[in-house]
């Protein structure tokens, strides 16, 4: 019997049961745009960055199963526009400003609008306000840059076991909040050690005074495309995801 | 209740008050995570809205994580965070309220109470602001206050209505007659004509057996009146074969009475006078999958109906017609309960619906797995529609060969309207399915229609050219909204008004929804203030084409629909507003030196931008 496989972009990837049509490609080492998703996590399907059409039908590829002769649609022009504009609504919805984030560089954000050539955010900024949070000793929260990936809300729920952060809001309200009433992060019982310290794909969880201990140009971005990372992405674990980089 | 002893303003809030208060809210639902969507609506029932230690305290109670407590709290427009007014007014936003009248309605509301709309007066008496529709639209211009419906505003009830709330007058004093909900049943058929004594379907549904009863659900070949046509019978035979999970597990029946699409009341009038017959849908879709739980859940808008349903389902017990041993059969057993939503049209979608069951932010769920095999708790789960489970209690008395005889092949049976607008009577229809758009305008005495929403915003719009078509899921599908607009109505305004509806009730999930439908609504404001050109319409098409292909939800894929179809069919109303321009940009660099004028008290024309260049001899 052959193995089971998928036909991305008319190439035949093997894949075996369970896995979805993202781990099929990251374990052959093709790059399917991506933000919320991250190996060590259950699939969310949120940014839909991943969006690739599976026999005919777009779909998220994080969390749509390979099934076998399906044949996807990923690295084509249709798609990737509709990923550049899903990144331009991501860019204008905060406030981005990569000359003069300390992220910069080794940030998913910025490193897939050079990946799928975004010249512009095209849209009108929103400018929302959000005031950041520097209650905490350790660590600095600058909510302008979340993009709501959920991952820092996963990472401390299921591998902290403490909730420290969730969302709330509805719609283009929708914000990330910190587990205590005052809501400030020293408040709550959140360390640098926790999971959720190192896998925000943005510059909204920063580690205080490290911030250009790598300089930028020798970044993990700076150094390579992100499309050409996906077998570092795959092996992505904690502690990888730290604010230097390399 | 009366209404100042029901209220607590912040000033005399205290802690020790605050667990008097909670207490027997907790212990009704058994200090039960699942059940934080009812708590903290009874919480805010008796504490006036949801203060940060009231949250901290129900969190420590449920051993939830505080942060998961606001994020609840903090998705749905009925709860409050901040105190709203001890009389808090909320206008049906709907279009066919506002072609009544009702944004000119606000306005004097707020006028006579020297306020700003959206905010709190500052003696916390009163706060007035818009809401998404609140299936009142054959009675409206409506409101909601403090909960309660309250139908047909004039300019005169308005008047006395801030009369009424400046005297602090208890809404159980207010004249009755504001709070009169007419069923407005215009046209019945094999629905509405019937008139059984509660009990009567479920005991025929017994006569017949399960496997039965499963076999005429068939042969009916009913499909959901949701919306979405999915044929009932299989949902009910694919829940009544899926395994329970768990050793206590066991299957459950929800009733979708979240009837949040714009322009759709038909739910309302079945909840009014027709519960006995839902109920016995529902527990005949119970005693067929083998369910011995049901949930109604009934959006927040519909809170009012509350008192009358539980009421009904007391008489039921009583009868032998809710609890154990049904109609004295033993081992058939059924318990209903009530859950009310929080003002979130999103829960309408059946995944949102039973997050929000289960006390979590109403966000829609990856599918699959479908409820029938993992839905509320985890469990097979049955998501029927009111008139869905209406149309099963009818088939159980009459067999699945007489319904399949109604209506078309394709859409059995017969299909229940809301019809509002421009129309002479405005209410219920109901026509077997195939009927025509055409012949649906002569009887509600809709002269001269130019366009017909059927289906809601998410649904379609017909112009003239089409009205031949027919109502039914192999032409024009419905789940029961009928918005009819005359030829005076501008067709952009609509389209407006839909985009800002959904913008409102995106869940935020997922990004095209979320910031899509911001977008789309601000390119329409755009358009609307003359500053829009090709370029916007060029936007709105892409974005469409976006949300169509990426969007997590329904929502999210419908969200453009009456933009696309307004464009394509009337393109005129969007282009004699726009400007000759390729691009003309939102910002205005006039009204941004508007706050530096303010502060410096200056009004000439050197302190206008523009203005100075264009007038000879001022000084720039």
């Amino acid at each position: 019997m052959t193995q089971a496989s998928i036909l991305l972009d008319g190439l035949p990837i093997p894949f075996v049961a369970g896995q979805t049509i993202m781990d099929a490609a990251t374990a052959a080492g093709i790059f399917i745009p991506h933000l919320c998703h991250h190996p060590d996590f259950k699939p969310q399907g949120s940014c839909k960055l991943c969006t690739v059409k599976a026999n005919g039908r777009h779909v998220s590829a994080c969390f749509t199963p390979a099934r076998d002769g399906m044949e996807v649609e990923n690295n084509t022009p249709d798609l990737n526009d509709k990923r550049r504009t899903l990144l331009q609504m991501l860019f204008v919805e905060g406030n981005h400003f990569c000359p003069s984030c300390e992220k910069s560089g080794n940030c998913m954000l910025q490193a897939l609008a050079y990946e799928l050539e975004m010249l512009s955010p095209h849209f009108d900024q929103f400018y929302p306000d959000r005031p950041v949070d520097a209650s905490h000793p350790e660590v600095l929260l600058d909510f302008n840059r979340c993009i709501l990936c959920e991952l820092c809300v996963r990472a401390s729920r299921d591998v902290d076991g403490k909730s420290v952060f969730a969302l709330s809001g509805r719609g283009i309200g929708k914000h990330l909040i910190v587990n205590a009433e005052s809501g400030r992060l020293a408040d709550t019982n959140f360390s640098w050690a926790d999971k959720a310290a190192q896998v925000c794909p943005v510059g909204v969880i920063l580690r205080k005074r490290v911030g250009f201990a790598v300089p930028i140009g020798k970044r993990r971005y700076d150094v390579e495309p992100i499309g050409m990372q996906v077998e570092r992405m795959a092996a992505r674990s904690a502690g990888e995801e730290g604010m230097d980089g390399d | 209740m009366r209404l100042r002893e029901a209220m607590v303003t912040e000033e005399c809030f205290d802690a020790r008050r605050l667990d008097d208060l909670l207490l027997p809210v907790l212990e009704r639902h058994a200090r039960e995570p699942g059940q934080l969507v009812q708590i903290l609506r009874e919480a805010q029932e008796r504490i006036g809205y949801l203060p940060a230690p009231l949250l901290t305290a129900i969190a420590r109670a449920l051993k939830l994580p505080r942060a998961q407590v606001e994020g609840v709290a903090g998705f749905y427009s009925f709860f409050h965070l901040t105190p709203p007014g001890r009389y808090r007014v909320l206008f049906s936003d709907n279009i066919t309220d506002r072609m009544l009248g009702s944004a000119e309605m606000l306005d004097r509301l707020c006028n006579r109470l020297w306020i700003e709309r959206g905010k709190v007066s500052e003696d916390g008496l009163v706060s007035v602001d818009t809401t998404s529709c609140t299936g009142l639209c054959d009675q409206g211009p409506a409101l909601l206050v403090n909960g309660r419906a309250l139908t047909r505003m004039s300019a005169e009830r308005i008047d006395r209505i801030a009369e009424l709330i400046r005297a602090q007058l208890p809404l159980a004093d207010w004249p009755p007659e504001y709070f009169r909900v007419d069923d407005n049943i215009r046209r019945r058929d094999s629905l509405l004509s019937v008139d059984w004594p509660a009990g009567e379907a479920l005991q025929a549904a017994i006569a017949r057996g399960a496997e039965a009863m499963l076999a005429e659900m068939k042969r009916s070949n009913l499909r959901g009146r949701g919306g979405a046509g999915f044929t009932t019978a299989i949902k009910w035979e694919s829940a009544r074969r899926a395994p329970c999970h768990g050793e206590s597990g066991v299957r459950y029946v929800v009733c979708n009475a979240d009837e949040g699409e714009p322009g759709t009341f038909k739910d309302r009038v079945l909840l009014s006078s027709y519960a006995d017959l839902l109920f016995d849908g529902m527990t005949i879709a119970g005693f067929t999958i083998g369910a011995a739980r049901g949930l109604l859940y009934l959006r927040g808008e519909y809170a009012w109906l509350l008192p009358a349903l539980r009421e009904k389902l007391e008489r039921r017990r009583r009868d032998g017609l809710l609890g154990t041993a049904l109609c004295g059969q033993p081992g058939l057993d059924f318990e209903i309960d009530i859950h009310l939503g929080a003002g979130a049209y999103v829960c309408g979608e059946e995944t949102a619906l039973l997050e929000s069951l289960e006390g979590r932010r109403g966000i829609p769920r990856i599918r699959p797995p479908f409820p029938v095999s993992a839905g509320y708790r985890g469990q097979p789960t049955v998501v029927n529609n009111v008139e869905t489970l209406c149309k099963a209690a009818l088939i159980a008395c009459r067999g699945g060969a007489w319904f399949a005889g109604l209506g078309t092949k394709q859409s059995t049976g017969s299909k229940l309207l809301s019809i509002s607008g421009d129309v002479e009577t405005p209410g219920i229809y109901e026509y077997p399915f195939g009927v025509s758009v055409e012949q649906v305008l002569r009887d509600c005495g809709a002269g001269n229609a130019q366009a017909v929403q059927v289906g809601g915003p998410s649904g379609i719009c017909l112009a003239m050219h089409e009205f031949s078509r027919s109502i039914a899921f192999e032409d024009v599908p419905t789940a029961g909204a009928f918005m009819v607009f005359g030829a005076h109505r501008d067709m952009f305004e609509v389209a407006r008004n839909f985009a800002h509806f959904f913008r409102h009730e995106s869940c935020g999930f997922c990004t095209p929804c979320r910031v899509g439908t911001s977008l789309v609504a601000d390119c329409m404001d755009k358009i609307a203030r003359g500053l829009g050109t090709q370029y916007e319409i060029n936007q709105v098409f892409k974005i469409h084409r976006l949300l169509h292909a990426a969007s997590h939800c329904g929502l999210g894929q419908a969200a453009c629909n009456p933009l696309f179809d307004t464009l394509q069919k009337f393109r005129p109303a969007y282009e004699r507003r726009l400007c000759s321009l390729d691009f003309e940009p939102a910002f205005d660099l006039d009204q941004a030196l508007a706050a530096a004028r303010q502060m410096t008290g200056r009004d000439d024309p050197a302190a206008h931008f523009g203005l100075a260049a264009r007038l000879p001899g001022v000084a720039s």
